[in-house]
C-alpha cells in the first residue's frame, strides 16, 4: 500500500511543480471551447439542436482528460530515459504495485485537469443541469482517466523511444477525440462514422459525461459505465502484462 | 557463506548474439571487487542479471545466498545499486528521492529518517536536501545515488561505472566514501569502471571480461605479474588487445543523444 501511495504522491508532486505544464495543457481545451463553441453555436441553434456550449463542454472536458491521461501513461518513456524506471524496477516491490501506483497517480492528475477545464467551461457559459449531477460525473471522469492512463502505459511499455510517439498522437489520440461525438451529435451520421464511434472508447466517456452533466445522452448512462468498465479492465490487464515484460 | 556473489556457467544470449558466455566467478564477503572490460564486453549485462533486471539464458547465480530468479524480493532487499546512467527523479528534492527509496524498500519511518540524515551527512548533501535534484551537478547527483543505494542497509553494493564523466577530485571523494562504507559497514562492493587506476587502488580482486568471457581473475599484483606489465592499464591492454570496440546504439542511447542536444551535456 505504501508503495502505491508513494508512487501516487510522486506524480502529484511532479504535476503541481510543473506550472507551465498545467497552464499549457489548458490552452487547447479553452481554444476549442471558445472557437468552436462560439463559432458553431449559431448554426447549431438554427438547426434546432439547442445550445452548442452545453453540448460541447462535456466533450472538451473528456478531451482534456484523454490528453492528460495518455501523456501521464507515456511518462514511462521519460522515466526510462532519465533512468528512474530502473530505480523502481530493482526495488523489492511487484510490477503490479508499480503499475497501480502510476496509473492511479496519472488518473488523479487527469481528473484534476478535467476539473479545471470544467471550471473554465463555466466561465465560457456552460450550465450543468444541477450540482448533484456534477458530483456523479466525477465517477465517469475518473473512469475515463484510469482507462487512458492505462492505455498510455500499455503503449509506452512497448516503445523504447519517442519515434513512435508522434504516431500515437496523430493516429490514436486525435482520431479518438474527433470521432467520439465530442464535437457533433451521433444522430443521422453516415454509417461508417457511427461504426467507428461505436468502437471508440472515448465515445462512451463523452456520452457518460454528457449524461451526468446535462441529462441528455445517446446510449444511456448505464450502458456508458458498463462499456467503460469492461474496456478499462481489459486495458489494465493488457497494460500490466506489457509493463511486467519491460526490460531495461 | 563467505561468498557474497557466486556465479556458475552464466550465459546470456540476445537472439544469436552471445553477450555473456559461460562465465563463473565468486566475490568474497566484505571485499571490493572490480569488474573490468572494454565496451560491450558484457559488464552491464552481467550486473543486470545479478540484480534481477535481466533473466539469464542459462547458468546459476547466488547473491547473498539468494537466487535472483526465485527469491527476487529477498535478493533485491539485500543489494544496493548505482546504475551507469543517472536514475534520480530530477523533479524531486534530494530528500524526496531518499524518502521514496526508503518507503518502497519498506523501511520503518524513524529508522528511515535517521539513516537518511546519517547518509546525506556522509556524502555532504544534508545542507542541500531540500533542493531539486535538477539543480545538482553531476558529482552531487552521483553522491546522492550512492547515499540512496545504501539506505536500506544492503549487504552488497553494485556500482556500474560510478565515476564516469566526473573530475578527478570528485572521483577521489567518491572512492573515499565507498571505502569508508566498505570498512565501517563491511559492505561488499562490486564495481565496474574504465579507470584502471581506480581498480588498481581500491579493488581486492579484479576480473576482466572480454567478448562475454572472463579472461583473467585475481589481485592487481597477480594480473601485472602474469602479463609482466608495470601498470594495470598496460596489463589490461595486453590482455584485451588494442582494437577499439564498436557498440550498436540502442533506442535508449539514441534518445539520450537527442536529449543531450536539447539540454547540453548531462554531467
Amino acid at each position: 500500500m505504501r508503495t502505491i501511495y508513494v508512487l501516487w504522491l510522486r506524480q502529484i508532486k511532479r504535476y503541481l511543480r510543473s506550472k507551465s505544464r498545467i497552464v499549457g495543457s489548458l490552452g487547447q481545451p479553452l481554444l476549442f471551447m471558445v472557437a468552436l463553441g462560439f463559432g458553431f453555436g449559431p448554426i447549431f441553434q438554427k438547426a434546432g439542436a439547442g445550445n452548442y456550449i452545453e453540448f460541447l463542454a462535456p466533450g472538451i472536458i473528456a478531451q482534456g482528460i484523454l490528453f492528460t491521461a495518455m501523456f501521464s501513461g507515456t511518462e514511462i518513456i521519460w522515466d526510462r530515459q532519465f533512468g528512474f524506471l530502473k530505480e523502481t524496477l530493482v526495488a523489492p516491490v511487484s510490477r503490479m504495485e508499480i503499475m497501480i501506483g502510476r496509473t492511479i497517480g496519472g488518473a488523479t492528475i487527469a481528473t484534476l485537469q478535467g476539473a479545471i477545464i470544467f471550471i473554465l467551461s463555466l466561465l465560457v457559459g456552460f450550465k450543468p443541469s444541477d450540482i448533484s449531477s456534477v458530483l456523479s460525473s466525477f465517477f465517469v471522469v475518473f473512469l475515463i482517466a484510469i482507462l487512458f492512463t492505462a492505455t498510455g502505459t500499455a503503449i509506452a511499455s512497448t516503445l523504447d523511444d519517442f519515434q513512435g510517439f508522434q504516431l500515437i498522437m496523430n493516429f490514436l489520440i486525435m482520431p479518438m477525440f474527433f470521432l467520439s461525438g465530442a464535437l457533433f451529435p451521433l444522430n443521422n451520421l453516415p454509417p461508417f462514422i457511427i461504426n467507428i464511434s461505436k468502437i471508440n472508447p472515448l465515445t462512451y466517456g463523452v456520452d457518460g459525461l454528457r449524461a451526468t452533466l446535462t441529462g441528455s445522452s445517446h446510449f444511456g448512462l448505464k450502458t456508458d459505465i458498463l462499456i467503460l468498465s469492461i474496456i478499462t479492465s481489459i486495458v489494465l490487464a493488457v497494460g500490466s502484462y506489457l509493463f511486467s515484460k519491460i526490460e531495461v | 557463506m563467505n561468498q557474497a556473489v557466486v556465479v556458475k556457467n552464466l550465459t546470456k544470449k540476445f537472439g544469436d548474439f552471445v553477450a555473456v558466455n559461460d562465465i563463473s566467478f565468486s566475490v568474497d564477503r566484505g571485499s571490493i571487487f572490480a569488474f573490468l572490460g572494454p565496451n560491450g564486453a558484457g559488464k552491464s549485462t552481467t550486473i543486470k542479471m545479478l540484480t534481477t533486471l535481466l533473466r539469464p539464458t542459462s547458468g546459476e547465480i547466488l547473491v547473498n545466498g539468494f537466487n535472483p530468479l526465485k527469491d527476487q524480493d529477498k535478493t533485491r532487499k539485500s543489494f544496493g545499486i548505482v546504475f551507469q546512467d543517472p536514475s534520480l527523479d530530477e523533479e524531486l528534492t534530494a530528500l524526496e528521492n531518499m524518502d521514496f527509496h526508503g518507503i518502497i524498500y519498506g523501511m520503518e519511518n524513524n529508522l528511515r529518517k535517521k539513516r537518511i540524515e546519517e547518509l546525506l551527512k556522509i556524502v555532504e548533501l544534508w545542507e542541500k536536501r531540500n533542493l531539486l535534484v535538477k539543480t545538482f551537478s553531476g558529482g552531487m547527483k552521483r553522491r546522492l545515488e550512492i547515499a540512496r543505494g545504501l539506505l536500506h542497509h544492503p549487504k552488497i553494493f553494485f556500482l556500474d561505472e560510478p565515476t564516469l564523466g566526473l573530475d578527478p577530485q570528485t572521483r577521489n571523494q567518491i572512492w573515499e566514501y565507498i571505502r569508508k562504507l566498505n570498512k565501517n559497514e563491511s559492505i561488499t562492493v562490486f564495481f565496474s569502471t574504465h579507470y584502471m587506476e581506480e581498480a588498481d587502488k581500491v579493488a581486492d580482486q579484479i576480473a576482466i571480461i572480454d567478448n562475454g568471457r572472463i579472461i583473467i581473475q585475481g589481485s592487481s599484483e597477480k594480473l601485472k605479474e602474469k602479463t609482466k606489465k608495470k601498470s594495470l592499464e598496460d596489463a589490461f591492454l595486453s590482455l584485451t588487445g588494442k582494437k577499439i570496440r564498436e557498440e550498436e546504439a540502442s533506442g535508449i542511447d539514441r534518445l539520450r543523444t537527442r536529449r543531450q542536444m536539447w539540454r547540453g551535456g548531462r554531467r
